[in-house]
């Protein structure tokens, strides 16, 4: 009962007509940035913290403008995924497996609704979870060390197999290839650069914004350059569908339990430090491949492979904020870049946050549920205006994208370097799209590559080098359970189906 | 009695000069780049002097800040030496982490003297701390514990093997008596809150930090600070924590941020940026600036800052050839 009283208080410090405002701006800009390829919600908060403070805003707005923003990024991730294959951010990768195949078959309205309405149910639960049990989860945080991490991230790699692909050993190489190229830069377990050539620019490694804008925008423009002056390149406007505004009852209520387990699974996955929004939507994606897709529809327009996705980054990114808020510690790059502001702020983040704070704490709450509701609101009668993006030729289309990405790269770092690298994920793309290789798995292998390297060598550090670390606590033998039979059943249970049941296997598989 | 009067005449004419040299000097629109992506220390670093000095009025107009991370510092630090070494009215945001990558080579083809150094506005002083419940209660216990068995403390820090959160733990070791510092075992973690949540959870003995980083979870009793690496107590909540020079360990470890300017600038700009950096130092808003944020003072500007970051950058490189990060 005190919370529902301290969230309340949060209301009525939220339901200000300024913070209203501030929200508004924030869940419009928040939309827009996530859907430029290139901004993701941490550029996105990180552009806007000058803004708060020349506006010389107080902590409260302050975050309510910036996580508006946050949570409006994670909405507007998803349009582009959807409409042109290229993902406006990290997490929204996913979203292409099953969105972009959706908009070709004429359902990009459907797509846009149903992830909207998938968004809101997975951000909306993921709050009331932050509500009621961030100072569990907390705990749930800390039984996590490195030994734990590593298994998590080997679980995730193990259940990769299927994704995107029809070709598993393309899969599997293209997710080397991505773990090859997150070895780059400075490696932090001993100082030493690798595969730097001594150039000071790849220290950092490579930003996995360059590598998505590279690999699927850029690759998009010179996939068109390829075919111009044929019919697929310029297109025919007349044949578009754009499909229905809203869902049918029907999608809805198939998508309903994927949306559901979505939510669990995307929530648990943020609260977790270091794993993230992207770590949500690929498990989310994942698991529900392999509970619900009996038809072997996921990647060819599936809904629910576009409904458990998007819950799950919108619940990851309010899981994020546990970690955030109850410990200080950030649950993933965005909430990073929101802990600095906080600080920023004369605001001490830490366990006694909520205690010392409660106006901030609260207030922000407030407003996460007030921002989910406008998303909502503003996304719906919004899919109209963004599906006539499909109706733009892409002969003026595709220089447009070419633009966004050069502009969006060298808008957050200031450097031609990274745009030279961009162009050489682009030609990369375009190479591996006519070899028939997925993108997906190379930035999943750049995106958790590297973590999954960290913390094995931290458990090793701290173990003496002992491999038996890795397998010590009852998580961590759980967790690679799960990865062991994660990567085996559909091996070894595909087999004794098709021996057992072979009518059954081929009616259910019209390949 | 001639003696002072002679230092006090000495003095005004410093003081006049000075005055003169920022007179003779302007700086039109100034400009400040910080080597990081927006959020972090060194943007942090910008922003707040850039304000500061617009509110006392030292520089006309407002402070540019160009984001230009990379490389850990290192491709703005390229940037001013190749492309902009003779502009007056630019100042680079630069910490402890600068001069750490400068002793160590991080920064390829580039060396501190290429810069010219300006001064310090604060700085954060480290801690070595443990989790509430540990036996430990004395950093010369913990230290005990590692010289007779280094395998059985892991320490976590936030910067990477041989960044700064790494190299206090060696000084002090070193300090301590411990001749074989590389047996010491430091884990590397993703920033000091990821590697305060890991002493939390019980996958390592010890944590490594700056005293802003553990605030949090100082207030809160989850961990108790062993010593803080600065010349005397701090002031405010950490007062009553012993600094290591206290427990007979004489070891200061402390993050500074400040700035330095391209090294071709002329003397008169250089003159006129450590007075302005120097003003805001020793303005009331910066205090007030430094207390919010955790900064302890360090009050170092021109030749003697140049000479404080030769010094750190001497005595990171003979550690780091110690334990064989650098040949």
């Amino acid at each position: 009962m005190d919370t529902l009283y301290a969230l309340a208080h949060g209301f009525s410090i939220a339901l200000t007509f300024q913070n209203l405002g501030l929200a508004l701006i924030g869940c419009f800009l928040g939309t827009i940035i996530g859907a430029l390829p290139g901004l993701g919600p941490s550029n996105g908060v990180a552009i806007l913290i000058p803004l708060a403070f020349t506006l010389g805003l107080p902590a409260a707005p302050a975050l309510i403008l910036l996580t508006s923003v946050y949570y409006g990024a994670m909405y507007g991730g998803r349009i582009s995924s959807i409409l042109l294959n290229i993902p406006g951010d990290e997490p929204a990768l996913m979203t292409t497996l099953d969105g972009y195949p959706m908009a070709k078959k004429g359902m990009a309205g459907e797509a846009l609704a149903l992830s909207g309405i998938a968004s809101f149910v997975g951000a909306f639960f993921a709050t009331w979870g932050l509500v009621f049990l961030a100072p569990q989860l907390v705990k749930v945080a800390l039984l996590f060390g490195p030994a734990e991490y590593f298994a998590l991230f080997a679980l995730a790699f193990a259940t990769l197999g299927g994704i995107a692909s029809k070709n598993q050993a393309k899969a599997a190489l293209a997710a080397g290839l991505g773990l090859g190229i997150a070895m780059i830069g400075v490696d932090g377990q001993t100082g030493v650069p690798r595969f730097s050539f001594g150039e000071v620019h790849l220290y950092d490694g490579i930003d996995f914004l360059v590598a998505i804008v590279g690999l699927f925008a850029l690759s998009e423009v010179f996939i068109f350059l390829e075919h111009r002056g044929t019919t697929k390149a310029t297109g025919d406007a007349s044949s578009v569908k754009l499909g229905r505004l809203t869902p049918p009852l029907s999608m809805l209520k198939q998508t309903t339990p994927t949306m559901a387990r979505s939510t669990v699974l995307g929530f648990i996955a943020g609260v977790l430090p270091g794993a993230g929004a992207s770590l949500g939507s690929f498990i989310a994606y994942s698991v529900e491949k392999r509970l619900v897709d009996k038809n072997k529809t996921f990647g060819t327009g599936d809904p629910r492979g576009v409904a458990a996705p998007e819950a799950g980054n919108n619940a990851a990114a309010g899981g994020a904020l546990v970690p955030m808020l109850a410990l200080g510690v950030p649950g993933s790059g965005t909430t990073a870049v929101l802990l600095a502001m906080l600080l920023a702020l004369n605001i001490t983040p830490g366990p006694l946050l909520f205690t010392n704070n409660p106006d901030v704490v609260w207030g922000l709450i407030a407003a996460l549920f007030i921002g989910n509701v406008m998303l909502l609101i503003m996304n719906i009668p919004m899919v109209s205006l963004f599906v006539r993006v499909l109706l733009v030729p892409p002969r003026y289309l595709m220089p447009a994208v070419a633009m966004i990405s050069f502009v969006g790269i060298y808008g957050i770092s200031g450097s031609t370097f990274d745009l030279m690298v961009m162009v050489f994920f682009g030609v990369l793309g375009w190479l591996l799209r006519k070899l028939e290789v997925p993108l997906v798995p190379v930035i999943l292998g750049v995106l958790l590559g590297n973590q999954m390297e960290a913390n094995m060598r931290r458990a090793m550090t701290i173990s003496d080098g002992d491999w038996s670390a890795l397998f010590a606590s009852p998580l961590s033998i759980g967790l690679w359970l799960f990865a062991f039979f994660g990567f085996i059943m559909p091996i070894v249970a595909g087999r004794f189906f098709r021996t057992k049941y072979p009518r059954t296997d081929s009616e259910l598989d019209p390949d | 009695m001639k003696n002072f009067v002679t230092r006090l005449a000495a003095t005004a004419v410093a003081v006049v000069s000075l005055t003169a040299a920022a007179h003779a000097f302007d700086p039109g629109s100034t400009e400040c780049i910080a080597p990081a992506n927006p959020g972090g220390g060194w943007d942090f670093t910008c922003r707040q002097v850039g304000k500061t000095l617009q509110d006392l009025k030292l520089i006309p107009g407002t402070m540019q800040v160009t984001n230009m991370a990379g490389g850990g510092g290192g491709v703005a630090f390229a940037e001013v030496v190749n492309k902009r070494n003779d502009t007056n009215n630019l100042v680079v945001a630069a910490s402890s982490a600068t001069s750490t990558r400068l002793a160590q080579g991080a920064f390829p083809g580039n060396t501190m003297d290429q810069v010219r150094w300006i001064g310090a506005v604060g700085a954060d002083y480290g801690i070595i701390a443990v989790a509430k419940d540990s036996p430990i209660t004395t950093l010369p216990e913990l230290m005990e514990k590692i010289k007779t068995d280094p395998t059985s403390v892991s320490i976590a820090g936030g910067s990477a093997v041989g960044g700064w959160d790494h190299l206090k733990v060696l000084i002090a070791a070193k300090k301590f008596g411990i001749d074989d510092v590389r047996t010491i075992k430091y884990v590397a973690f993703d920033g000091g809150g990821e590697a305060v949540t890991q002493l939390l959870g019980g996958s390592v003995q010890a944590f490594t930090g700056d005293a802003s980083e553990a605030k949090g979870f100082v207030d809160s009793g989850d961990i108790k600070v062993l010593a803080v690496l600065a010349p005397e107590r701090l002031e405010g909540d950490f007062a009553s924590f012993p600094t290591a020079k206290e427990q007979g360990i004489d070891v200061i470890g402390a993050n500074w941020r400040g700035f330095y300017g391209p090294g071709g600038m002329s003397d008169e700009a250089y003159d006129y940026w450590v007075n302005a950096i120097g003003t805001v130092y020793d303005s009331a808003e910066w205090k007030d600036v430094m207390t919010q944020n955790g900064l302890a003072p360090l009050d170092m500007r021109g030749a003697d800052f140049q000479a404080f970051v030769a010094e750190s950058v001497d005595s990171i490189t003979t550690i780091s050839k110690e334990i064989g990060l650098i040949q």
